[in-house]
């Protein structure tokens, strides 16, 4: 199989890391060759972070170049702009229709892009989500992660039990069954 | 079948070290390395520990070495700057234990204050390197590195950096092997650096270097890879898997070891192509040498040496490709900032409504700096805030420094701000140091330290009572104030900047990552008392926004309630809510 190439952004501390550590597992267990790349230290908090997930039968670097990404997992609208180019052309932008202000907005200095999910439709396929509304519909809102990653798993090689399972083994005892709970509600969206 | 196991590069490479029969490892935490610390700490055979710093965690290392044990120093590249001083000199003294020094450089600074090249940190101080390119390879060469220790009587570098740390590979698991400690031998001339034994051992770190120039040419990490002849690649660590994706048909010579080189397979390997590349990140310690030996190679010429490199970089640059790629999206950019109720936040904001400035250091604080806070007007590195203000008040006297206060975190004080505080003591300053203390090592996620009250292995010990060490040294003024009381806060900064006496204030609050799923209140805007006056807003935290009305909202999913909004709100328009 040619190598997969999936990438996962969002703003710092919003779950990258786990959402990456299911998709690895996930490679791993299809008994995939598989490299994942993360960003730890400061530009966790609350910068822009991109973690790489790579699956094949042989995979070399860890990271995925521009103009390769079969799946792009956005936690944040204008995170999905800037990474947006990643995408290969028939590469597909699973969304989260959120938008965190960056210091620069915060502060005035810059503008927060307007409509930038419509104007990336007219390049890409583009699949968007509420997920933190569906979140707090499941009564937690952190679990919106995990929404996303439901919605992206259809895009991917794998069973809907493959993904039910990694996600028991990897996410913390306590959050499984919201987890779970949560992914599904964006598998079957 | 072995069992493979998807690993972090410094998971991987705590796992060799367990496997290779390492019993006791030393650390300070530093982003791209702190991980190596955090996995070997769960082996029951190995003791770990977090050590103040890179130089106390290196002496540790080298007394088990000597001990007889294999032993471990784990630090970023940064950090070897502070441990040089050993480590220049254990390079004399080699080893009697395997000891491994892991050095974690970081192309691209994810996370740090320069990109230096440790490589160049071991050839001046002529040690070998040992240099993997993913998870499997990071866990078989630090076990290499330690046979190579033992057998050849030196400490042994193993490079990593981000790209290798912080990415995830399979690993295959081996077993442990148990080692019996070498024998404690006291020997004088060996292990006693003074002049006349030092001579005798600088015959000896040559001698070696020039044996493992040799030798290297047969060690398996050094590997010819031979394919087309017309293009010739000599590589190394992360650049190998881009070389891999970007010229699959090239002859490569994979380099496991990066000092000394392998020379003769080297030159060997150039004479056998028609075209020489040389792809290594940062500095062009190989390229350099290579040229020195009158081989000709393109390198930096063509590739820079600044930050990382990629596959499509190298079919641009070396290949010569033209790449019909999207160009980037205009988008403002998201630069790192001090989480929700960061108790920074708040005390930088004091700094700022004084009208001061700050000599800053190294940790989240460093973030003080920008907009909207940017107080924090200098960074060198760890613990130099303290003594950069000293610098400052002798260059240009102590009513100068009345406008500035020093900003160091409680983990950095422990780390170097000790000895620069002292300084102060000793050399008569009349600076303020605030010591942001928010019971842990914020930046690298969270470590303990000697103030905290706990070690690496999780045992409750003394912690070191930051009050009674300023105390002790003579500070004449020590005082207690909570960094999100900004009134106190402010008005203990005005009182002790203008005295004429050293001071330090210990700022202290958790981190607000710490206890985030302990959140019992957070705060809300209450829209009918708002009046749009933005005050609550001048600290820039991340969970504020502005509606169309000018109002504010807070963000309930990034609320950590510390309640410094509310403070400044001068319409009472912020109100306190359970959760």
């Amino acid at each position: 199989m040619d190598t997969k190439n999936i990438m996962i952004v969002g703003v710092g501390g919003q779950g990258t890391l786990l959402t990456s550590r299911i998709l690895g597992g996930i490679a791993r267990e299809a008994g995939y060759d598989v490299k994942l790349s993360e960003v730890h230290g400061m530009a966790q908090r609350g910068g822009s972070v991109v973690t790489f997930v790579r699956y094949g039968d042989s995979v070399a670097e860890p990271i995925v170049e521009e103009g390769c990404a079969d799946v792009l997992i956005a936690f944040e609208r204008l995170e999905a702009l800037r990474y947006a180019h990643f995408l290969k052309k028939d590469g597909v932008l699973i969304a989260n229709d959120q938008r965190i202000d960056p210091m620069p907005v915060v502060i005035g200095a810059a503008e927060y892009p307007e409509n930038i999910l419509e104007n990336l439709e007219k390049k890409y396929k583009v699949l968007k989500i509420d997920a933190m509304s569906e979140a707090k519909k499941l009564g937690n809102a952190r679990a919106f992660n995990t929404i996303v990653l439901g919605m992206a798993a259809k895009h991917m090689d794998f069973s809907k039990e493959a993904w039910l399972s990694v996600i028991e083994r990897t996410v913390p005892p306590k959050t499984v069954e919201l987890n779970k709970t949560a992914f599904l509600a964006g598998y079957n969206l | 079948m072995a069992e493979k196991k998807i690993m972090l590069g410094n998971e991987a490479i705590a796992r060799g070290a367990w496997e290779a029969g390492v019993t006791v490892s030393a650390a300070y935490p530093g982003t791209p390395s702190t991980e190596i610390s955090e996995s070997i700490v769960k082996y029951d055979e190995v003791y770990a520990e977090w050590s103040p710093n890179e130089k106390v965690a290196m002496e540790v290392a080298i007394g088990a070495s000597m001990a007889g044990a294999r032993a471990l120093a784990s630090m970023k590249h940064v950090g070897v700057n502070v441990a040089s001083d050993p480590l220049y000199t254990v390079s004399y003294i080699g080893v009697n234990g395997g000891l491994v020094l892991v050095a974690a450089d970081d192309p691209g600074l994810y996370s740090s204050q320069n990109e230096q090249d440790s490589r160049a940190v071991a050839r001046a101080s002529k040690i070998p390197v040992v240099e993997p390119s993913d998870s499997g390879e990071a866990k078989e060469f630090i076990k290499f590195a330690y046979d190579l220790s033992e057998k050849y009587d030196t400490p042994v570098m193993l490079r990593t950096t981000t790209r290798l740390s912080h990415s995830q590979g399979l690993v295959t698991l081996e077993e442990r092997a148990e080692r019996e400690l070498k024998p404690y031998v006291k020997d004088f001339r060996k292990n006693v650096m003074m002049p006349g034994n030092a001579k005798g051992r600088h015959l000896h770190v040559e001698a070696r270097e020039n044996q493992m120039a040799v030798d290297g040419c047969d060690f398996p990490i050094n590997r010819v890879e031979m394919r087309d002849t017309k293009v010739g690649v000599i590589t190394s660590g992360i650049p190998y898997q881009y070389v891999r994706e970007a010229m699959p048909d090239a002859s490569v010579l994979k380099l496991g070891m990066v000092n000394p080189l392998p020379k003769q397979l080297i030159l060997d390997f150039a004479k056998k192509v028609e075209t020489l590349y040389i792809v290594e990140e940062l500095d062009p310690i190989i390229e350099e040498q290579v040229k020195s030996w009158g081989v000709a190679c393109k390198g930096k010429e063509l590739l820079t040496v600044q930050g990382e490199y990629s596959a499509n970089m190298l079919r641009e640059k070396i290949l010569g490709q033209t790449l019909e790629l999207e160009s980037p999206a205009a988008a403002p950019q998201r630069p790192p900032i001090l989480c929700p109720g960061c108790p920074h936040r708040s005390t930088f904001y004091a700094i700022q409504r004084l009208g001061l400035h700050a000599a800053g250091d190294i940790g989240c604080y460093t973030l003080g700096a920008v907009a909207p806070l940017s107080v924090v007007d200098t960074t060198v590195c760890m613990g130099s805030s303290i003594s950069t203000l000293h610098g400052m008040e002798k260059a240009r006297g102590k009513e100068y420094v009345k406008n500035w206060v020093a900003t160091i975190g409680d983990s950095t004080f422990m780390h170097t701000g000790v000895n620069s505080l002292m300084n102060m003591v000793y050399n008569q300053a009349t600076g303020t140091v605030l010591i942001l203390d928010n019971s842990t090592t914020g930046m690298t996620g969270h470590q303990d330290h000697a103030g905290t009250g706990k070690t690496l292995k999780g045992d409750i010990v003394n912690a070191i009572d930051v009050t009674k060490l300023c105390e002790g040294m003579g500070v004449p003024n020590v005082r207690t104030v909570n960094a999100f009381d900004v009134k106190a806060l402010m008005a203990a900064i005005k009182e002790e900047v203008a005295k004429d006496e050293l001071s330090v204030i210990i700022v202290k609050a958790p981190c607000a990552l710490l206890n985030k799923a302990k959140i019992t209140m957070q705060y809300k805007v209450n829209p009918d008392t708002c009046r749009a006056c933005g005050s609550c807003m001048k600290p820039g935290c991340p969970a504020m926004t502005k509606g169309a009305d000018g109002k504010v909202v807070i963000n309930d999913t990034m609320c950590n309630g510390c309640g410094l909004c509310a403070q400044l709100c001068p319409f009472g328009a912020i109100e306190k809510v359970e959760v």
